[in-house]
């Protein structure tokens, strides 16, 4: 027993029996779960396999308006969620910046709100009415009130600004994190031999931030793809008028639980898993993460 | 290195048992039956107080529910209840209940289900309990209509608040201005003239319409024969009667007789400010609606008079039954005998319907109260409307159509809610289309 208890190579794995567990039990499981249930009508006391049923009542324009919606939804946080705050990033750890400790919290604080506070006061902000924030703030330059949250486009320009300020701070914090790793001397090396500031950003921090922007890039693929709680918020429930703001989570929560079809609900899943997968993958052999580093 | 040994098995004790709370019980309440009764059947001798829960989505109902327990205990004093009730928001009050019937576990004894919610869990078998021996009794003072709407094969599974007859509630100032006799409104054509006038005399729309809930279209649906599945579960939504009444609210749009409601539905804080303000001139909504005009619209008390539904054609019934929560009794109880009694004493005796009225507001699904002494005395509805409330109820007492609840509705009135009120009164499509890709969108 003791010999058992002090063997040096049984030790790791008892460290990692914790995780190995949990991801055994709340992943795993569930996961597995999901890929048989796909193939199921669960229905109480009369769930039996149905082939592939579920996945071919797929295709229908529910599912491409979630779809479309989720994949204009990534593109456009990609866009806007990874130059921005880089370069924010930049000026924030600049030297010559001023206050840079207050604007490193006023842009991070939004990241700690509440998802469901933030999206009751963008409702509210994107309101239909003359009062609405931003109708007054149209007014201003003469333009007229619109509803801003009926339209196909302006609602997802709605989503896009709400996601820009909620996750601007946390993106700003991985670039940060990664700037404070460049050491000085190669911008002091590269000022030797008369580089101005652009190309000390263009030859020195670009190439060196990219582990930390393949990193930032995968995980916004993955909550593009996963958003679900801002739409819900903004349209007062998973009910946007002509779908506008249906999401493939949104599709997922209609399908499985709000009208109880949990085997249509985990085929949506799985594809939806896959999908994210699939991106992940070309974009990540895309800049070349698998390749071995020289 | 024994030191390390020790905190490894400590660290594997801790995590065992972080695992073990997460995995065990995680709904939240205490699972059903642990009373010192427990036992399928605690009818009878002193057997101690039965604990029952009660999950619902709206604090007023599990207010009621208490205060019926109060009452039940003091009239059974030999068979007490203990009520752990709970109101959860609405979502996760029917998403937690379908997980917690599905899994076969941590279901409450009782729970409430919306109406458009009841299709869900009348798939398949049913995980809820058959209350036909509670029902049936009942029978010749019940508003059955409201119960077919929780049943399957026969078997009644959910108890409803209230019948949801379907009224419309005129603005009289408004009205009045524009020298416009709400007793003269008979059919819908009368409607938009009266409304023509009211916006010629007074330029305010004679109402709202929805585009993001089905409470104005559903409604004349039902009343015109149609609805939008018929008895054994069709879709039937682009039939003709459904056709007419899209084109008809599209053309009160149009003719600006109508707008489209403030927030998109009649529950927006938009709409209550811009009512309160007497935005509109009327709005047709169920009975149940009177609590949302005392409680929202507190400037309009005095001026909003109720009356019967407009009719497309003479002898259609002027009301239909709307809307709706059933209360229902898991198979999970374990004591399912006494719950039933509880609910049969709660939501369908004398006493109970009458505490509905007077706590909730709602009209009873007992129609032999509605003449009893108790409707006619005072309370924030009479002081609002006028004592005259249950005329209206007693005239169209056999006219109120009923709806057809399936076990597609929740889809069906998804596709209202999202795609066919928007696109007929917001983006004025044509209506004939939208109803058909609605129809077709269903499987």
């Amino acid at each position: 027993m003791t010999k058992f208890l002090y063997s040096s190579r049984i030790a790791p794995y008892v460290f990692v029996l914790p995780f190995i567990l949990s991801f055994l039990i709340f992943f795993a499981y569930p996961v597995y779960a999901t890929i048989v249930m796909s193939f199921q009508e669960v229905l109480p006391g009369q769930t039996h396999f149905i082939g592939l049923a579920n996945y071919k009542d797929l295709w229908n324009d529910r599912f491409y308006a979630a779809l479309w919606n989720s994949t204009r939804y990534t593109f456009w946080t990609l866009v806007v969620l990874i130059p921005l705050p880089m370069v924010l990033a930049v000026f924030l750890n600049g030297k010559r910046m001023i206050w840079s400790g207050f604007f490193r919290s006023a842009l991070f604080i939004p990241t700690l709100t509440s998802v469901v506070v933030a999206g009751t006061i963008f409702r509210l902000v994107f309101g239909q009415l003359d009062q609405a924030v931003m109708n007054q703030f149209r007014h201003l330059f003469g333009f007229h009130t619109i509803n801003w949250l009926a339209g196909s486009t302006t609602g997802m320009l709605v989503l896009v600004v709400l996601a820009t300020w909620r996750f601007a701070g946390i993106n700003i914090v991985y670039f940060l994190s990664a700037l404070q790793n460049i050491p000085d001397e190669l911008y002091e090396a590269a000022a030797i031999d008369g580089a101005n500031a652009w190309n000390k950003f263009r030859r020195i921090t670009l190439p060196l931030l990219k582990p930390v922007s393949i990193y930032v890039i995968t995980i916004s693929i993955y909550g593009g793809y996963a958003m679900f709680t801002e739409s819900y918020m903004l349209w007062n429930g998973n009910h946007s008028p002509n779908d506008i703001g249906l999401t493939m989570v949104g599709y997922l929560f209609r399908e499985g639980i709000e009208t109880n079809n949990l085997g249509f609900g985990s085929a949506v899943g799985v594809t939806l898993l896959a999908l994210t997968m699939a991106v992940n993958v070309v974009q990540l052999k895309f800049f070349g993460l698998f390749k071995k580093e020289e | 290195m024994k030191k390390l040994v020790h905190s490894a098995w400590a660290l594997l004790l801790v995590c065992a048992l972080v695992l073990a709370a997460c995995s065990s019980n995680n709904d939240g309440g205490k699972s059903a039956g642990e009373s010192p009764a427990g036992g399928k059947n605690s009818g009878g001798s002193g057997a101690g107080t039965v604990t029952l829960t009660f999950w619902t989505f709206n604090e007023l109902h599990q207010k009621f529910f208490e205060s019926m327990a109060e009452k039940w205990n003091a009239a059974n004093p030999d068979q007490k209840i203990k009520l752990e009730a709970t109101t959860f928001p609405y979502d996760d009050n029917h998403n937690k209940l379908l997980v917690a019937l599905q899994s076969k576990t941590g279901a409450p004894d009782m729970a409430d289900i919306e109406i458009s919610k009841i299709g869900n869990y009348l798939k398949g078998d049913p995980q809820l309990v058959p209350l036909n021996d509670i029902v049936e009794p009942e029978k010749a003072n019940l508003v059955m209509s409201r119960l077919d709407n929780y049943a399957k094969d026969g078997k009644y599974y959910g108890i409803d608040y209230h019948v949801g007859a379907q009224v419309i509630y005129y603005n009289k100032e408004i009205l009045d201005q524009a020298g416009v006799n709400a007793d003269d409104i008979k059919t819908w054509d009368d409607y938009e003239k009266a409304g023509q006038q009211v916006l010629a005399k007074t330029g305010k729309p004679m109402t709202t319409i929805e585009t993001t809930d089905q409470w104005s279209y559903w409604p004349l649906v039902v009343q015109h024969g149609s609805d939008f599945l018929d008895k054994d579960g069709t879709v039937k939504m682009n039939d003709q009667a459904n056709l007419d009444v899209l084109t008809y609210l599209q053309k009160l749009v149009k003719e600006k007789v109508a707008v489209a409601a403030p927030g998109g539905f009649h529950h927006a804080e938009e709409y209550y400010g811009f009512m309160n303000g007497g935005g509109a001139a009327s709005v047709w909504m169920p009975m149940w609606y009177m609590g949302r005009f005392t409680d929202y619209m507190p400037d309009l008390k005095g001026k909003i008079i109720i009356k019967p539904m407009p009719v497309f054609k003479e002898g259609e019934m002027r009301s239909s039954g709307m809307g709706g929560t059933g209360t229902v009794i898991t198979n999970q109880s374990k004591n399912q005998e006494i719950a039933k009694k509880f609910l049969a004493f709660a939501k369908l005796s004398k006493e109970g319907t009458i505490e509905i009225w007077k706590q909730l507001g709602f009209d009873p699904i007992r129609s032999d109260v509605w003449e009893d002494p108790a409707l006619k005395e005072t309370n924030k509805f009479t002081d609002y409307f006028g004592t005259n409330l249950w005329d209206v109820l007693i005239g169209v007492r056999d006219e109120i159509a009923p709806t057809n609840i399936k076990e597609r509705t929740p889809a069906v009135s998804d596709v209202i809610k999202t795609k066919v009120m928007f696109q007929a009164i917001n983006d004025l499509k044509d209506p004939k289309q939208v109803l058909d890709e609605a129809a077709a969108s269903i499987k």
